[in-house]
């Protein structure tokens, strides 16, 4: 895969401007870079804040994957019923007007363990998004293909496996993309209240403390975190739909 | 014998409503075992509507539909493996290799992934593609993704071969050699072919027999394809055809 220097030129960029700021504010606005680089070094290394930083990982992929299943349940039970799709549609439009601070305020009511508030309220907030996207993708489902495949009898099965997963397989990897980068920010929300443990304690504990180089260094592992999971989607994107025909001049 | 009967079969969409157009009324047909039918006619006469309807993909609104002694939309399951069709496009899988993609009836059936693929690169080479079999469909040219297309077909060894204007979106060279691959293929293997085409001179070709459809859905006439050529030759067998193909209604 090939590495682009754009993205590196744009953060240091952003970091020149930073530190330049750095010079005129007081740190606990404006940090210099290399006390932000010391916080850093600090979570790295020290087993405690590791974990609060694997736990607030883990929330995010079980929280997504729990949306995801459930998403991609209810999208393929749209596709397949024009019954259930008049049904559950308007309650995920209506669902996708709620705010996530209601429903962590829902779920501290409902819930007394943080891990199912925080997995509830990450499910709540995304599986709208990974429904949608996977209904849409059920719905652009080629006929043609379809006639193809019901030509050879297939069973209900076998129409999933070779059909419909490979048909909803670009979508499901674009919701997977765009979820995990709302779900890092949902999750935090969740994690202000109630937990004890992970990045959204770490981050109140900060600005208790005015501590903005730490809460900076926090918000860029939680960054990171992100960006390592859509490399790795990007990464099954490239291996998976590796058959798509590629313009030699892009448009 | 015949494994194929149409019965006086109607068909309109959109319900029993009687505003609704027949795109088939008063259809009746037989097709016997071994036979190479061409199906003629022009756009919009019903041709693709038989085609669905021998398929199962459409229900008849009248009459009764046998294939092989079953019903093929109620029965729908019980001709598995026993039809293959080839569309107009080749509908080949993008996600599938040409190689997957012939082997892909034969997955439908449970056959073993290196018996099916041995057979899927059987056809493959015999239909001279045996430098593609691990390419994508996007990097095949029209024609060799339809010859993959007629591959898959042939490879489930189907009783009945079903081809719906397959070499149409094709330039009439590469049409013309697969029509000729196609019709040596059927001939070679014993299987009965239904071949729709708006070509006149495709019907004439390819077909023992050739059914002219006429608007709305309806066998206008039949012609048995040497004797017609012995009476009329080819020009005034083109000229009988065009006659009764008619005007679209």
């Amino acid at each position: 895969m090939r590495v682009r220097k754009e993205p590196f030129i744009s953060a240091l960029v952003l970091m020149a401007i930073w530190e330049v700021a750095a010079h005129f504010f007081p740190p606990f606005l404006f940090p210099p870079i290399l006390s932000i680089a010391q916080q850093i070094w600090n979570i790295l290394t020290d087993a405690s804040q590791v974990r609060d930083a694997l736990a607030t990982s883990a929330r995010i992929l079980v929280g997504t994957f729990g949306a995801f299943v459930l998403g991609a349940v209810l999208a393929i039970w749209m596709g397949w019923s024009d019954t259930v799709q008049r049904y559950a549609q308007p309650l995920l439009t209506f669902n996708q007007g709620i705010p996530a601070l209601s429903w962590v305020v829902i779920s501290v009511i409902w819930f007394k363990s943080t891990e199912v508030r925080i997995w509830f309220i990450i499910v709540m907030t995304t599986l709208p998004a990974f429904a949608f996207q996977i209904y849409d993708s059920y719905r652009a489902m080629s006929k043609d293909l379809v006639e193809m495949s019901l030509s050879f009898r297939p069973t209900e099965w076998d129409k999933f496996r070779t059909l419909i997963v490979p048909s909803i397989l670009p979508g499901i990897l674009t919701a997977w993309k765009i979820n995990l980068g709302n779900v890092a920010r949902v999750v935090v929300v969740a994690e202000l209240v109630g937990a004890s443990i992970g990045v959204g304690y770490q981050l109140l504990q900060r600005q208790q403390l005015f501590d903005m180089a730490g809460a900076i260094a926090w918000t860029l592992i939680l960054v990171l975190f992100v960006v390592a999971s859509q490399a790795v989607v990007t990464f099954l994107e490239t291996h998976l739909l590796r058959y798509r025909a590629q313009s030699e001049r892009g448009l | 014998m015949s494994i194929v009967t149409f019965d006086k079969v109607a068909k309109r969409f959109d319900g029993d409503n009687p505003d609704n157009k027949f795109a088939a009324k008063d259809l009746s047909l037989h097709i016997d075992q071994g036979e190479l039918i061409a199906v003629v006619g022009k756009t919009g006469c019903g041709k693709s509507t038989m085609f669905n309807l021998l398929i199962g993909l459409i229900e008849p609104t009248e009459g009764r539909i046998e294939v092989l002694g079953k019903d093929p939309f109620k029965d729908f399951n019980a001709l598995a493996g026993k039809l293959s069709v080839v569309f107009q496009n080749d509908r080949l899988l993008p996600w599938r290799t040409a190689i997957e993609n012939v082997a892909y009836g034969l997955e439908l059936r449970r056959m073993l992934k290196p018996e099916r693929l041995a057979i899927a690169r059987g056809w493959l080479e015999r239909l001279g593609l045996g430098q593609h079999v691990d390419k994508w469909p996007h990097s095949l040219s029209g024609g060799m993704r339809q010859r993959v297309s007629i591959a898959r077909a042939f490879a489930t060894n189907p009783e009945i071969l079903l081809c719906d204007e397959p070499f149409s979106a094709l330039d009439e060279l590469t049409g013309a050699t697969l029509r000729q691959e196609f019709k040596r293929l059927v001939k070679e293997t014993h299987k009965t072919g239904v071949f729709v085409t708006h070509s006149i001179r495709e019907a004439i070709d390819i077909g023992d027999r050739i059914l002219v459809f006429r608007s709305p859905g309806h066998v206008a006439a039949e012609f048995i394809v040497s004797d017609a050529l012995a009476i009329y030759g080819e020009e005034g067998l083109k000229q009988k055809i065009l006659d009764e193909m008619g005007d679209v209604s």
